[in-house]
């Protein structure tokens, strides 16, 4: 651990490589906590299964380029297929927990997690799988700093399907119900928004977003059954520090998430990056409880 | 003042831009029942709260029985023997009337073995009078969940009373109960003042209630104190009229 | 529930492995299955507390006894004992220390949080050289028969599901079962009635470490190796059996959690080998299916189709209060 330290701080280039690499990945962050706080925001449910979509749009796009097309185009299928399950899974479950108390929503979107992450170990094996889009990558300073391409791209996918969907929120009219019901869902009944129609909507765009994010990382990285509780960690994390609703907060906070998550694999070695992140969540809540506290409040 | 048992020194409390509480001072002297009154909005619920604890006042000082107690959390606070009531009722929906009181009984030892120990046998006896008191002794078994609104406020006031407190706060007692049901409850708050000591500060709405009981009352408006005095004062202060009917 | 009630049980107990010597393992796992149920419902159930890391004082107990064993060079019983023992108390450490600050957040924030814990205590394990790693540690063999060895565990974990039993139960019936039910309600009333709840609430959560992290070294010598993330520390099996036979039995009560963890455990050596490796699909899909249309459990759907009979075995501890 030390010596990797000692590596680092003789080789700043290396802390370059390493932050670019991890804000590339923290746009993936970004995309999956803006679903999760869609959700939350608007329906008061912590999906827990939220990571398992990531995954899911991952496989999805595996098969697509197994039919033969091109990994691009999985994007695209990915979140549609994403937006389809979502769909069933608000029509089937998710409908009947929304308004009954945290115990029970949390409890049947944790067997989900359980029920898809194990059903794609079933369907795919528990190997790890990534695709080749065969797009080279560039690098800089005595390619000492490398920049695959389609982590480049990922990226600003990433960034532009956040800000796509922003925009939806803010102009449309079905955007515009949404932010209505997320304020006071009884208050938009009684005005006449279908409210069932719009958590639908929202909990299918949330899964659809997680989809597109998933297709994005089996290209840019990988993916195996057991991605998505990290995800849905991680979704958590940068929606509570940045705060509901918070874009530029969730934009830093998702970034930052990523670069300290390629750190502290560097540092500590990849095998403990997983306990770093959920370690650090852990942290990240007890820090947020304390503060509140002194203001004689807690985390509810 | 030698028995002043509560003292605020002007406490200011804002939500945002909204200026709930604005340097209001007001003292609850020993024994007696003090009202609270002002239209909706006028801060009362919040002067609550910033009392017993339940957020932090943004300027000003609190203290009971001459000690500070501005920054105590809540239970601490409830411990040395100022309660409040909810206006929307809270009560523990899941345990019989009669959990509901003894979880509300004073603990005499505290320490780590009085979470295990069982209840003192004369709590039983207490927490029966009371419930008897209250009105709720036929109904001393049911979960008080099963109760009506108007019965759960009644067994809110009787946990209350058991917790044996040097000062009750309540938030609108009368609210949502039976009319017929009212004097009954007024002449309890008069035995709890004067027969078990304890000493009442009330919102109240209902004016005939209030004007009926308080020794003293406070007038609220806009998050500021408007007026204070005795009830026959307060019922005929043009302000306090103006402001309830909304004249400029 | 009458005296002779239970003496019929405790005979039935401890005539089991003798009257049924093929599946002594299997009956002493239903014993863990209950202690696993009944520790996870002081939290999940009588405080209203969506613990999903209980697993972890499983994995604590599991390892700090297979570690003592292995170091101590002690003789095989006394060993285990004094490992089950110390594993207890190492359990109950952490929960303190965890609790505290843990205990102050609450709903999802505690639920994610003591997830996040789960998955940490696997991750390090797995990465811990001292403790065997990745591959695991195998605890040291028993000095006899098989036969002898079924025997002696399926009645070491007997004993400790009895006192686990007995315990809960004299708990619940005093000021901690009223307080924790009374956080469960309405947090911010009991609080404004001056009850320290985070006293009550870190001592729930010893408490449910403390069976634990007895249990787990037992545990971990019956199945003879430990796994950090299969066994130990395993999200996918124990850790969310003991949620959902609390919930299947019926949360919040005594009874709940044994029924629960008795019918699921039965029903899972009966039937699960026909899910040819499809069992942790089911698994997820019979979690969504108890908490969605099931949440009561069977004990709450019983007290809703028998109000009257049923009644009786709730009033019956209050009424023991009146009479003395």
């Amino acid at each position: 651990m030390l010596d990797n330290l000692a590596i680092l701080f003789n080789t700043p280039v290396l802390i370059v490589d390493l932050m670019i690499n991890g804000m590339l990945i923290g746009a993936i962050f970004i995309l999956a906590a803006y679903g999760m706080a869609l959700v939350w925001g608007v329906m008061n449910i912590i999906n827990v299964s939220q990571g398992e979509y990531v995954m899911l749009g991952g496989y999805i796009t595996l098969v697509v380029v197994k039919l033969g097309l091109h990994p691009l185009l999985g994007i695209p299928i990915a979140a549609i297929a994403l937006y389809f399950i979502g769909w069933l899974m608000y029509r089937s479950i998710i409908y009947r927990v929304v308004d009954r108390d945290v115990f029970i929503s949390l409890l049947a979107t944790f067997g989900i997690s359980i029920f898809l992450a194990q059903l794609t170990n079933q369907l795919f094996g528990a190997d790890v799988q990534t695709i080749d889009t065969k797009l080279g990558s560039w690098s800089f300073m005595n390619s000492m700093v490398s920049l695959a391409v389609i982590k480049v791209i990922a990226f600003f996918l990433a960034l532009a399907f956040g800000f796509a969907l922003w925009v939806f929120l803010k102009k449309s009219r079905t955007g515009q119900a949404i932010r209505a019901t997320s304020q006071n869902a009884r208050a938009a009944r009684i005005l006449g928004i279908d409210t069932h129609r719009i958590y639908t909507i929202t909990y299918s765009l949330s899964a659809a977003l997680c989809g597109a994010a998933g297709s994005l990382v089996v290209m840019a990285w990988a993916v195996h059954p057991y991605i998505g509780l990290p995800y849905t960690i991680r979704s958590f994390m940068v929606v509570i520090v940045a705060g509901l609703g918070n874009l530029p907060g969730v934009i830093v906070a998702g970034l930052g998430l990523g670069a300290a998550e390629n750190f502290a694999g560097f540092i500590l070695g990849t095998e403990f990056q997983i306990a770093f992140v959920f370690l650090l969540m852990i942290f990240v809540l007890i820090w947020r409880n304390r503060r509140l506290r002194r203001r004689r409040k807690y985390l509810k | 003042m030698n028995n002043e048992l509560l003292a605020v020194r002007s406490v200011s409390k804002a939500f945002g831009g909204v200026q709930a509480n604005q340097e209001i001072s007001l003292t609850i002297p020993s024994g007696k029942i003090i009202g609270l009154i002002g239209p909706n909005g006028s801060g009362k619920t919040t002067l609550f709260n910033s009392i017993v604890g339940y957020h932090p006042v943004d300027q000003g000082s609190v203290r009971f029985q001459g000690k500070e107690i501005t920054k105590m959390l809540v239970p601490q606070i409830a411990r040395l023997g100022l309660l409040r009531t909810f206006q929307q009722t809270r009560i523990f929906s899941g345990l019989s009337c009669i959990g509901n009181m003894q979880i509300s009984a004073p603990v005499v030892r505290s320490g780590l073995k009085s979470l295990f120990t069982k209840f003192p046998i004369d709590d039983m006896e207490d927490i029966e009078d009371i419930l008897a008191f209250v009105g709720l002794h036929s109904k001393r078994h049911l979960l008080a969940g099963q109760l009506s609104f108007g019965q759960q406020k009644l067994l809110e006031f009787a946990m209350a009373l058991i917790a044996e407190p040097k000062l009750l706060l309540l938030d609108e007692p009368t609210a949502g109960i039976n009319p017929t049901l009212i004097n009954g409850l007024i002449d309890r708050l008069r035995v709890a003042n004067q027969e078990l000591g304890i000493t009442l500060f009330i919102i109240e709405h209902n004016m005939r209630v209030i004007m009926n009981i308080a020794d003293h009352i406070y007038c609220l408006a806009h998050g500021q104190l408007l007026a204070e005095g005795p009830p026959d004062k307060i019922q005929n202060n043009q302000t306090v009229i103006d402001a309830y009917l909304g004249a400029n | 529930m009458r005296a002779w009630h239970y003496l019929i049980i405790l005979l039935l107990a401890v005539s089991a492995p003798f009257i049924l010597p093929d599946y002594r393992t299997q009956l002493a796992f239903l014993w863990l299955m209950v202690i696993l149920a009944l520790s996870w419902d002081i939290m999940g159930g009588q405080m209203g507390y969506n613990s999903f890391g209980n697993i972890i004082f499983f994995g604590i107990g599991m390892y700090v006894c297979a570690v003592f064993q292995r170091d101590s060079g002690l003789e095989y019983f006394q060993g285990l004992l004094l490992g089950m023992g110390l594993g207890g108390l190492a359990a109950v450490i952490i929960a303190l220390i965890i609790g505290n600050a843990l205990l102050g957040m609450r709903g999802h924030y505690f639920a994610i949080g003591t997830l996040g814990l789960s998955v940490v205590a696997g991750e390090l394990a797995g990465g811990w050289d001292y403790i065997g790693a990745g591959s695991g540690l195998t605890p040291p063999l028993y000095p006899g028969e098989i036969s002898e060895r079924n025997v002696f565990f399926y009645f070491l974990f007997f004993v400790w599901a009895g006192i686990t039993f007995v315990s809960l139960w004299w708990v619940y019936r005093g000021r901690f079962g009223l307080a924790i039910n009374a956080i469960r309600d309405n947090e911010d009333k009991a609080e404004a009635m001056g009850i320290y709840t985070t006293r009550y609430k870190v001592s729930a959560w010893t408490l449910s470490a403390l069976f634990l992290g007895v249990i787990g070294g037992g545990v971990g010598n019956l199945i003879g190796f430990i796994d950090p993330k299969d066994v130990a520390f395993s999200g996918a099996t124990f850790g969310v059996w003991m949620i959902l036979m609390a919930i299947l039995g019926g949360k919040g009560s005594l009874w709940g959690p044994v029924i629960g963890a008795i019918i699921f455990h039965v029903t899972q050596e009966l039937f699960w080998t026909l899910f040819l490796g499809w069992q942790r699909v089911a698994l997820g899909l019979l979690i969504v299916l108890i908490v969605v249309f099931f949440p009561e459990g069977i004990l709450g759907w019983l007290r809703q189709r028998y109000p009257h009979r049923m009644r009786d075995a709730n009033n019956s501890t209050e009424k023991n209060k009146l009479n003395k």
